[in-house]
């Protein structure tokens, strides 16, 4: 495989300590690589180290089979732009002249611009949708805003790389998609290689081709993301112990509430997971089942609470699953009904919900407010407390 | 492409070449005010014509290897109105403006450097410690060196103001904030100019006198070496700088941009420190330290060209500084004439409520 952008043994920190070390990438041509790791790993330090601005303590970096540091600055600068973190605050610069700053590797002595430089800062605008602010104060943007003409700046030095630092910082998810869209445009058509940061995993495993998760002192893995994420991927890297990340949604849930349960929840088919988030707010223990394994409610109730009874996808819910949850709900305080449709296969729900009502357990069921009826749940468990201790 | 060129305002260059116009005419205008203006007061027919006479037999004397002496030292010895033309008035008002242009470009540079319009050479102490080293050196050296010359006290300032800069940059790299490092630089001009008292303290007298009047800041006692001497280094100190536009503009846009863009950072930062030293030397050492031109002329200067752009703002500030500095002297020299105030009494009361008016803004700007 023609490799065309390649780390050898890379070394990288601040001050000749090494703070990662042993990083070996290779990206070919017009692929996109996404660093992601917890805060403080050192993915900026890698960032910086590729563009030069940080010194390498060892190993190299090759462009094109180049090695980066025998290039001149004006060399690198025709073959790599930087989008940075850093928040500049130029003074009466318009829009369009911060592009045309991209252009610097290109002009004479004192930077004048030719008829091809000026359609390069057009190109470049247009290209990230902004041609309407060319003319602009810089000052005045939004953080959106100014996040696309830095990317046009960048695109206006035509590199062949463009690293970016997590470009996504301070913007909204519109904004967000419209700048990877771009991002993924110039890497297919123009063959750029983009070699970025970013936060939001779910959108990192969507646009790259090749993730390096950065962690501790050294690479946690470098592929593509279908080979390095696993289940406990994500959960490993950040430390996450409370809460967690689904992978296959990108969803984020809190800490699960902690105790025994309190509320049972009776659903399925995606109408449990309001009730759940909602009980997570309150911190209310609960219990719920009996949900197939291949419930979206499944997936959020795994990972919100400790009792679950499941049951395997396109198979009959068995009776010692029923009487597993009949256990549960048992020693609940309250049981709540997400509203399930009640159907073929899910009939041992009814009989759940029959159930509670034979052992004079209170029964609620959810509307359209899940937050209103947690209340309700709420103060129907306190009253029975308060009945128990009179 | 042409009509599309039209939608971006890439430089101003209409309102550059306005500027430029009008600040050479008022340039012009303050000229002649100065040079007309005084205790005896010269028509200003009189003084254009001796002016052209002046100057057609000089560049005769040039061109004829002296053909012109006799006739030029005539003009010159006519009458007093031409003695005090061409020894006193000219030779002062180009002093005045060579300076005040430097100075202007030299506060220019500080605020590139770091990145902050609200910085200048007299602000941050620079030129304290300017005037510390030449004290100084009036004061011992002159014993030892027969006739203190202007080059030595260029030297002098220039060694004075990079080690007060290097001060400076030392406290920086602690003190992220503008306005501490400002408390910084005025602290290290107290301590500069305690110095320099301690100095006079041990001075004869004879040397006290020359010092007192040039530390408070003059342009007068100007001579057309004077003239020459500053001409010879700040011309190409201020045409260097204009070599330097094209990286300065990168680097407003912070070191990261700038160095992607193909900036060495470090020879780069060297550079304008030199230059920016060695403007401030020049005027700290010819004319005396004068206050606040180099923060409020750049100032001034971006927000009548509503541009940043250096190229633009290099000569506009250099132009600007020296109109500003020759009203200024007018100023100081008429008001209260006979008594010739100081140059940096008037600098002082129309720059620092400029620089006033910037913290304040720029405070507002960063709260909303």
């Amino acid at each position: 495989m023609d490799f065309y952008f390649r780390t050898e043994g890379l070394s990288v920190g601040y001050d000749r300590k090494v703070l990662i070390h042993d990083i070996d990438i290779a990206v070919e041509k017009g692929k996109i690589l996404t660093l992601i790791g917890p805060n403080g790993a050192g993915k900026s330090t890698i960032l910086k180290s590729i563009t030069r601005q940080l010194e390498l303590i060892a190993g190299t970096v090759y462009i094109d089979s180049h090695d980066l540091a025998s290039r001149s600055p004006k060399e690198l600068a025709r073959q790599m732009a930087v989008v940075l973190t850093d928040r500049i605050r130029p003074e009466l610069m318009t829009c369009a002249e911060v592009v045309a700053m991209g252009r610097y590797p290109y002009t004479n002595l004192f930077g004048k611009l030719t008829p091809d430089d000026v359609a390069a800062v057009q190109e470049a605008l247009e290209r990230v949708h902004a041609l309407d602010l060319a003319g602009q104060d810089f000052s005045t943007l939004s953080d959106g805003q100014r996040q696309r003409i830095m990317l046009a700046r960048a695109i206006c030095q035509e590199p062949e790389v463009i690293v970016l630092d997590e470009p996504t910082a301070y913007l909204d998810i519109r904004h967000k998609i419209e700048l990877l869209d771009i991002l993924r445009e110039m890497a297919q058509k123009r063959g750029i290689t983009v070699i970025m940061s970013l936060h939001e995993i779910d959108l990192a495993t969507k646009i790259s081709d090749y993730l390096l998760c950065v962690k501790g002192d050294t690479i946690d893995s470098f592929g593509p993301p279908d080979a390095i994420l696993h289940s406990h991927t994500i959960e490993r890297l950040y430390d996450l112990h409370n809460g967690s990340y689904d992978l296959m949604f990108g969803s984020v849930e809190l800490t699960k509430p902690a105790g025994t349960p309190k509320v049972f929840v009776v659903a399925g088919g995606g109408c449990g997971i309001a009730c759940y988030r909602a009980l997570q707010k309150r911190e209310l223990p609960f219990a719920t089942g009996i949900l197939f394994e291949n419930d979206v409610d499944f997936r959020v109730a795994r990972v919100l609470s400790d009792n679950v009874v499941s049951a395997p996808a396109f198979e009959e819910m068995t009776s010692a699953q029923f009487e597993r949850a009949a256990e549960l709900l048992s020693g609940c305080a309250a049981v709540l009904d997400a509203g399930t449709p009640p159907g073929t296969f899910n009939r041992k729900n009814s009989e759940l919900l029959r159930l509670a009502e034979e052992r004079s357990i209170p029964v609620l069921r959810a509307g359209a407010q899940p937050a209103e009826t947690i209340e309700k749940v709420i103060a129907t468990i306190s009253g029975l407390t308060d009945k128990m201790e009179v | 492409m042409k009509a599309n060129n039209e939608k971006f305002r890439l430089g101003n260059t209409g309102r550059f070449t306005v500027v430029m116009v009008s600040l050479c005419g008022l340039l012009v205008l303050a000229l002649v005010m100065n040079v007309n203006i005084g205790s005896v007061r010269i028509a200003v027919g009189d003084v254009f014509r001796m002016i052209w006479d002046g100057l057609r037999y000089s560049v005769g004397n040039i061109f004829t290897g002296g053909g012109y002496a006799d006739e030029l030292e005539a003009l010159i010895k006519s009458s007093t109105e031409s003695q005090i033309l061409f020894s006193i008035r000219i030779p002062r008002m180009l002093l005045c403006s060579i300076l005040g242009g430097a100075l202007s470009v030299s506060g220019y540079l500080l605020q590139v450097f770091f990145r902050n319009p609200i910085a200048g050479p007299f602000v941050l102490g620079i030129s304290s410690g300017a005037k510390m080293l030449v004290g100084i050196t009036l004061i011992f050296l002159a014993g030892y060196i027969n006739g203190v010359s202007s080059l030595t006290l260029i030297i002098a300032a220039f060694i004075g103001s990079l080690i007060i800069t290097s001060v400076v940059l030392l406290f920086s790299h602690k003190v992220k904030n503008m306005s501490m490092l400002l408390v910084v630089g005025i602290m290290v001009g107290y301590i500069c100019g305690a110095v320099t008292d301690f100095c006079i303290t041990f001075a004869d007298e004879y040397d006290v006198v020359n010092l007192t009047n040039w530390s408070m800041g003059t342009f007068s006692g100007a001579s057309w070496d004077n003239v020459a001497t500053a001409a010879a280094m700040c011309i190409p100190g201020v045409l260097a700088s204009l070599f330097l536009s094209k990286p300065i503009s990168a680097y407003a846009l912070g070191e990261g941009y700038a160095q992607s863009m193909g900036i060495r950072i470090k020879p780069f930062r060297v550079l304008l420190i030199l230059l920016s030293s060695l403007l401030s030397a020049c005027v700290t050492a010819l004319a005396g330290p004068i206050s606040f031109v180099g923060i409020a002329v750049p100032h001034i200067t971006r927000s009548i060209l509503k541009s940043a752009k250096p190229a633009f703002v290099i000569p506009a500030a250099f132009l600007c500084g020296a109109v500003f500095c020759v009203f200024c002297d007018l100023i100081a020299r008429t008001v209260f004439a006979p008594t010739e105030l100081a140059i940096g009494t008037v600098t002082s009361v129309f720059g620092a409520p400029v620089v006033i008016y910037m913290m304040v803004k720029r405070r507002r700007a960063q709260e909303g």
